[in-house]
């Protein structure tokens, strides 16, 4: 298959790739995908005090555009609040990267783990609420 | 030059992709060249001696490949492939004797053009009975013998699969064939030129060979029509009558010439050339199995010709893994390859798990692949795995002992 440039520089020079601790108070963590349909993401986000997501890491089971599209949003997320990164657009990630039309959902499976990722912070954050009060 | 130079140029990734096609020999390029220039001929012209001579390179041709199996001369014909072959034997004697008989058997690990012939014959009124196979790849006979009834007009099974490489009991599947009294067609793409094959003693009626696979040219084949006791087909292409009125069209003797030259040195290197890939193949394994844990070889070791592997890199994506080793053309049995976005159905019916499939690689190897290349793509191949594994989540779990099929995952 015939790749974009952004996307092969993605995955031979895949960018912050690792764990955060999951179970850290200020860390989300996002697992979707599933290893029967070839792609698993495992998408971290650590928020700053400040609301900003300040460190982003994945993990990626999957075909080049999968690894791609989850390399290039730990990339876009960073320095965001969680509201903007929220707002990321599987069809930005795939316009970025030029995916063909079969590998879409590569770029669908990266915006579910930010969601995933931002749900589990948010999940976090209220428990931790619900103990102050 | 070397032979090796004129098939791969310095700058091409090294060619591990034999059971997709074969390079052809410069042998077979210099045997057909005459016959693109000055022995022009239409080899069913007699009543000159342009017709004369090409005609007799087709029939040498002929001759070249009947003796590759063990058949007679008159019992070849020549198609434009093993595509075309298995059409004409299976759609072609199912409707010769379709007044009679009703039902074929063949199994699920078949390629696509046997499959496809059956489901449009399914649509044509007649029964298709598609046996699995056991996990190693291989038909139980057992299940044969119990499926084949008086109304089976014939009975397909591949002697060779073209993913995983295993070799299917031809002798025992014929004898149970002749037995019932239903005749016995085999796809011998993979195999012609590598495993021995006699119809005779393997009791095979229909066999179709591809000459791209034997190191010969593209668009020609050839199918193997038992004499006696005759097997008569209906043609797919009529016109001429040429070849017994089986195939209509003439014949390109330039291909024809390639297919039998290509049939007489795979004969003649046969068993020197199966030692060698098996020694070939056993350090590609060794190789890989030293330096990686969690590889599986799919379908069986022992029953398999030397020239295949068929590994999954459990925890790695298969088509990145092809993306990675850019250095080495192979192919995958991962979804991502193909334009379904479905796993390998030969996988499946070997009973390898979804997860597994998705991270498989074929190997083939060949006539022209050397030691040193073997080398190379194992070191390849373990930086690539290695890299991958390290950025797998999968493979993160899997070091942290949490077992993956106890998450629910939500499938998509």
């Amino acid at each position: 298959m015939a790749y974009s440039e952004k996307l092969i520089d993605h995955y031979e020079n895949p960018r912050n790739i690792g764990s955060l601790d999951k179970n850290s108070e200020d860390v989300g963590t996002g697992l979707v995908g599933a290893p029967a349909c070839g792609d698993v993401m495992k998408l971290q986000i650590r928020v700053g005090a400040d609301g900003l997501i300040e460190d982003a890491k994945f993990k990626t089971f999957g075909c080049g555009s999968a690894i791609a599209s989850s390399s290039l949003v730990t990339e876009w997320v960073k320095g965001k609040t969680i509201d903007e990164a929220e707002s990321i657009k599987n069809t930005d990630i795939a316009r970025h990267l030029a995916l063909p039309p079969v590998k879409i959902h590569c770029s669908v499976l990266a915006e579910d783990a930010i969601k995933a990722a931002i749900a589990d912070y948010r999940a976090k954050t209220a428990r931790k609420d619900e103990t102050a009060e | 030059m070397s032979v090796l130079s004129q098939i791969r140029r310095n700058d091409q990734p090294i060619y591990l992709d034999y059971q997709a096609t074969t390079p052809m020999d410069p042998r077979v390029l210099e045997a057909m060249m005459p016959y693109f220039t000055h022995k022009f001929g239409n080899p069913h012209s007699r009543s000159h001696s342009y017709g004369w001579e090409s005609e007799e390179g087709v029939e040498k041709a002929r001759a070249q490949v009947a003796k590759l199996i063990g058949a007679d001369d008159k019992e070849v014909i020549f198609t434009s492939g093993a595509t075309e072959s298995n059409n004409l034997a299976i759609r072609g004697v199912a409707e010769f004797y379709q007044d009679r008989k009703n039902h074929i058997v063949t199994t699920l690990t078949e390629h696509k053009c046997v499959l496809d012939t059956c489901r449009h014959l399914e649509q044509h009124g007649f029964e298709v009975t598609y046996l699995p196979v056991q996990k190693n790849g291989l038909i139980d006979l057992d299940a044969l013998r119990a499926a084949v009834t008086d109304k089976t007009v014939v009975v397909s099974v591949m002697a060779v699969n073209n993913e995983i490489g295993v070799i299917q009991p031809l002798a025992e599947i014929g004898k149970i064939c002749r037995e019932k009294k239903t005749f016995f067609h085999t796809d011998a793409a993979q195999a012609a030129g590598k495993i021995a094959l006699d119809v005779e003693a393997m009791n095979i009626d229909l066999l179709s060979i591809s000459g791209h696979k034997i190191y010969g040219p593209k668009g020609i084949g050839a199918l193997y029509v038992r004499r006696k006791p005759r097997v008569r087909l209906v043609p797919l292409i009529v016109g001429g009558g040429q070849e017994r009125g089986f195939r209509s069209g003439t014949l390109p003797a330039p291909l024809c010439v390639g297919l039998g030259e290509a049939a007489e040195i795979a004969m003649n290197e046969m068993e020197t050339e199966a030692k060698r890939l098996t020694r070939l193949q056993a350090r590609m394994l060794k190789g890989l199995q030293d330096r990686l844990s969690e590889i599986y070889v799919n379908g069986d070791l022992e029953h398999r010709i030397p020239g295949n592997l068929n590994i999954s890199f459990a925890y790695v994506e298969g088509e990145s893994l092809m993306m990675g080793i850019k250095n080495l053309a192979v192919s995958s049995g991962s979804a991502c390859t193909s334009a379904s976005l479905e796993p390998s159905y030969v996988l499946r019916a070997l009973g390898v798990e979804e997860e597994l499939a998705h991270t498989s690689l074929r190997i083939g190897l060949g006539r022209f692949t050397t030691e040193h290349e073997v080398d190379t793509a194992v070191d390849e191949l373990v930086r690539h795995v290695e890299k991958l594994r390290a950025m797998s989540p999968l493979w993160e779990m899997a070091q942290e002992g949490i077992d993956i099929k106890s998450i629910e995952w939500a499938a998509h």
